[in-house]
């Protein structure tokens, strides 16, 4: 366990905006709502303290390009309490952590080493930038058809044979909770004079929860990108970009993240971080302690049921799987013979219960702070009364999720070439412009500049029929694919 | 000094029973039980501040919710509780000599404990030899059983705190798989007056449907309860409550009641015209 230098029971920006609220200043600044007088209905709905301080940052509330008082004390105090060297508050979700990491380390032009299940954010910087991408199969498990962390091996090859790239990018956790060897990466890309920029949407409780996988500020990686309202208790968008210092420069993060950030960073969200870091530092030990028992308790009752597959760490093989996160509720549902995506829409529709996303063939329940004893009963009741009345052979089921890309341009190169859009399925061999992928996740079926293969091609029309919500192409009905002339 | 006690039936109206003694307060895991004695209803339990059961008119709920069912297939022989920490709808089970087995399971011990030491009244039949007390979740104890009961009865809260979850479909669901093909569910369906309350009425009957080919409602008057006006599902796999009553049976038992009777139960399945409207609607 890491310990904090600082005092993590203050909270400078919550203070702050308290005070704000106490001393009745007179608004003739922006936001017009003016502490949500103007706005009757907005206010009733969403609460008068909530609108009192959706203020406009001055001087007693700093200002987020340019922190020098009360954000600057809560981002050290969110670098303490992570154990990184700096931390920035990013209100432009976790997307835009990861988009600043990597233009933090490379210009157009360069190459950066990265697994193929990565979130669209990290290839929407790529399109922006120019950067080359080169892609490491993260590995499939052969049971439950889902992606893997990337082998170790397989990256130390990938640094061998592109010495020239700029940075090794990695998932910790995978959304499904799997983990790479971070260790191993991190010092083998540290060795090629390479940056290790980790993404840890994710992982936010790994920081602070015991028996956890490791993190990337404890192996040393140069900075990561963590969800803080994902699962750390933060509001939605909000999230942290965490660095260490030595191979990259906090200020010109700063620099970079100014570059695309809005000017007018929100301070609800900026406060829920704030709040949100010091019930993590103060309490999160005990809260994660709890949520592992839940989510190991609903694993135990969902494998009871049968059928249902709810996997764990025994699918460690040190390999492609090096760490499980066990809060992650993963359930492999084919042995009902249920795409996962049918289990999810049964769930929401027939239960009034959403959990995070179901794909071919394994749904994910995320188990966090908020969660009950209770909602775990009712998840385990729902799926025990799907597979009693929905259970069916079901050997025409697609039964993985990974296609490995056959990359013909760089997503910039093919993402602004004149393109043109034909029906989908006579896409079939050219080159995609676009991206499709099912959301969630929002990992890439097909990037722009890759090759428009039978597989990917089967695997979005299967998506469809199953319901899952395809998209990325211009086409909002997904009949039509633009693709490179 | 005054001392009331007061319930807010709904934001703007308020039901008050003046308070003579407050007998016990305490907060358990799942919420605040509370025991009074009063003038006029005697001893009372409140769950989070709510009425549960007073001495005075408990007679009327726990006669509705036991003999409705029992007078429908007089063959019942094993009965699952699931709630009912206050004994009384245990207490008019074990009035039957043709019941095997009664499981009751309560979330919540405390409650239990708490009606023991004050409300004897409702609680002293918990030691029957038939009687088996389980202290757990409803969801998760029915889940484990198929084909097991005859008759499941939910003598549960408002489906607003810890009994949110025995309003679920999967809940009844759970239910129609632990019954036996003779299998009864019986539960609290909350009042049709107040719109709060109605919605939740609503949900729970369309939920039930889904699981039951057949689906009844009744009702019964209980002062103490929002609107005084209160409803029970009656979901069954095979006996209709209304044409498949033997009143000849049933009275043949000699059990005595105050509210209960065989007439009444033929009359409790007749619906003011608003309430069949707002079930129809659920469908």
């Amino acid at each position: 366990m890491k310990t904090c230098q600082l005092d993590q029971n203050r909270a400078p920006l919550h203070r702050a905006l308290e005070d704000y609220r106490s001393r009745r200043v007179v608004p003739f600044d922006v936001p017009g709502h003016k502490q949500g007088r103007g706005t009757p209905e907005l206010t009733a709905f969403l609460g008068k303290p909530c609108l009192s301080v959706d203020v406009n940052s001055m001087k007693p509330l700093d200002n987020l390009a340019h922190p020098t008082s009360v954000i600057c004390e809560a981002e050290a105090l969110a670098a303490d309490a992570f154990g990184a060297d700096a931390a920035f508050f990013m209100i432009g979700g976790t997307t835009s952590g990861v988009q600043a990491m990597i233009m933090s380390v490379c210009k157009a032009g360069d190459a950066i080493i990265l697994p193929r299940n990565v979130h669209r954010s990290a290839i929407n910087a790529l399109i922006v930038t120019g950067i080359r991408p080169i892609y490491v199969d993260p590995g499939t498990h052969a049971r439950l058809g889902i992606s893997l962390g990337m082998a170790a091996d397989d990256v130390v090859r990938a640094i061998r044979e592109n010495p020239d790239a700029k940075a090794v990018f990695v998932n910790n956790p995978t959304y499904y909770g799997i983990c790479p060897d971070l260790r191993a990466i991190v010092e083998a890309a540290h060795e090629a004079g390479m940056a290790a920029l980790i993404d840890e949407a994710h992982g936010t409780h790994f920081y602070f929860g015991e028996n956890l996988p490791v993190t990337a500020m404890e192996v040393g990686a140069d900075m990561s990108a963590v969800s803080m309202h994902k699962t750390g208790g933060s509001l939605t968008q909000s999230s942290l970009l965490l660095m260490k210092r030595g191979r990259i420069d906090p200020s010109y993060v700063r620099t970079i993240i100014n570059l695309t950030q809005t000017t007018s960073a929100s301070y609800l969200l900026m406060s829920s971080i704030d709040i949100a870091r010091k019930a993590l530092a103060t309490k999160g030990r005990e809260t994660f302690e709890t949520v592992c028992e839940l989510a190991e308790y609903g694993r135990r009752e969902i494998n009871d049921i049968g059928g249902f597959y709810a996997f764990s760490r025994e699918i460690v093989n040190g390999r492609d799987v090096c760490d499980f996160d066990i809060t992650k509720l993963s359930v492999h549902t084919l042995g009902i013979g249920r795409a996962g995506v049918e289990v999810y829409d049964l769930l929401r529709d027939d239960y009034e219960i959403q959990i995070e996303f179901g794909d071919m063939g394994n749904l994910l329940a995320i188990v966090s702070v908020g969660d009950t004893r209770a909602n775990i009963e009712r998840l385990v009741s729902a799926l025990s009364e799907i597979k009693r009345l929905h259970s069916r052979e079901g050997l025409d089921l697609l039964d993985h999720e990974y296609i490995p890309p056959v990359v013909r341009l760089s997503p910039q190169e093919a993402f602004y070439a004149p393109r043109t859009s034909v029906p989908i399925r006579s896409a079939l061999g050219r080159v995609t412009a676009e991206f499709v992928m099912c959301y969630p996740p929002g990992i890439p079926i097909l990037a722009p500049g890759e090759l428009v293969t039978q597989d990917a091609l089967d695997y979005i029309l299967y998506a469809k029929e199953k319901g899952s919500l395809v998209m990325g192409p211009q086409d909002m009905n997904i009949d039509y694919l633009n693709v490179v002339e | 000094m005054e001392l009331w006690y007061t319930e807010e039936h709904t934001p703007t109206v308020r039901f008050s029973i003046k308070v003579k003694e407050q007998l016990v307060s305490k907060r358990s895991p799942f919420q605040q039980i509370d025991v009074f004695d009063s003038e006029e209803f005697g001893r009372f339990l409140t769950l989070d501040g709510l009425m549960m059961v007073t001495e005075k008119d408990e007679f009327i709920y726990h006669d509705m919710i036991v003999h409705v069912p029992m007078a429908t297939n007089p063959g019942i022989r094993k009965v699952l509780v699931i709630g009912g920490g206050d004994g009384g709808t245990v207490r008019e089970l074990t009035r039957y000599d043709s019941l095997e087995r009664i499981d009751m399971v309560d979330i919540d011990e405390m409650v239990v404990d708490v009606c023991r030491e004050y409300i004897p009244q409702t609680s002293n039949r918990l030691d029957d030899p038939r009687v088996n007390l389980y202290f757990e979740d409803g969801l998760k104890f029915v889940r484990r059983y198929e084909n097991e009961y005859d008759l499941i009865i939910v003598d549960s809260t408002d489906p607003f705190g810890p009994g949110e979850g025995l309003f679920t479909r999967e809940f009844y669901g759970n239910c129609f798989k632990a019954l036996t093909v003779e299998g009864i569910l019986v539960n609290q369906h909350e009042n049709p007056y107040y719109e709060y309350y109605t919605e939740a009425m609503k949900r729970a009957h369309r939920r039930i449907r889904d699981s039951f080919p057949i689906c009844r409602v009744y009702q019964a008057h209980i002062p103490t309860y929002p609107s005084g006006h209160w409803l029970f599902g009656f979901a069954s796999k095979k006996y209709d409550p209304a044409t498949d009553l033997d009143a000849a049976a049933w009275n043949a038992r000699g059990i005595e009641t105050k509210y209960y009777n065989t007439d009444l139960h033929r009359g409790a399945f007749m619906l003011p015209t608003y309430v069949r409207r707002a079930l129809e609607g659920a469908e």
